[in-house]
């Protein structure tokens, strides 16, 4: 064994030591907030497809009454009535 | 649908209890270290872990195959050094007279055995940087300067 090993095998027990006992509400308490935070995220997202949407409804209502892709009228030549 | 949710929602934290009645011991010996604090008297540690298990719950359906240990650790670790911890000093354990890089070098590469490379690209570093900062920190550990530990230790100063 090397000297650098040998004092990583000290360093570890070292950190190894009395490990803490984890209290229980700790457990509860991550759910409870973790929970939140994925009802948050959950809604945001809701509210982003509904933002999508209503942006998608809107422009539809918008083409078929301005229907953009049908030729305007000319109107600087005037009308060919006869000949 | 909001059955689904319901079946689904219970399903993760079932799942994030089991995980957690596994893994919370040694998370918390980690952050206790991190924090140096001692064992029966760590609420950094604890609200340091608890911050890191919620966001590891949140993100429950999205590990894709990633242990949840490490992701956990993870968040363990990248809070610890961005957040308000690294103010704080020490207020006993074994790693009071590191630094909170050291400790947070130490506590990764020493007790959880993550390796050099997957240290320094967590933290952002050059693995030359974690690899002089880890036998810096480990020096110093095995051989403690004498007196009382100084009000913040230097990062700058070489072990003796």
């Amino acid at each position: 064994m090397s000297q650098y090993e040998r004092r990583e095998v000290a360093v570890r027990r070292l950190l190894e030591g009395v490990p803490p006992s984890v209290p229980p509400e700790l457990c509860e308490e991550a759910l409870r907030r973790g929970g939140r935070r994925l009802r948050r995220r959950r809604a945001v997202r809701g509210l982003l497809w509904l933002a999508l949407f209503a942006a998608v409804v809107a422009f539809s209502v918008w083409a078929s009454v301005a229907q953009p892709w049908v030729e305007p009228p000319a109107e600087t030549t005037p009308p060919l009535t006869r000949w | 649908m909001r059955e689904r949710q319901a079946f689904q929602d219970a399903r993760r934290a079932r799942e994030f209890e089991a995980f957690v009645a596994g893994a919370a011991g040694r998370l918390l010996h980690a952050a206790t270290l991190l924090t140096a604090e001692l064992p029966d008297d760590n609420p950094r540690a604890r609200a340091l872990l608890t911050d890191a298990l919620a966001h590891t719950y949140a993100t429950w359906d999205r590990l894709r195959g990633e242990d949840p240990y490490d992701r956990a650790r993870q968040q363990v670790a990248v809070r610890f050094a961005r957040g308000a911890w690294r103010r704080h000093r020490g207020h006993g354990g074994v790693l009071e007279r590191l630094n909170p890089q050291e400790r947070l070098i130490l506590v990764l590469r020493m007790y959880e055995g993550v390796a050099e490379e997957q240290t320094a690209a967590l933290l952002a570093l050059p693995t030359e940087r974690v690899q002089v900062i880890c036998a810096r920190a480990m020096a110093r550990v095995l051989h403690p300067p004498r007196g009382p530990a100084p009000p913040r230790a230097l990062s700058g100063t070489a072990p003796s």
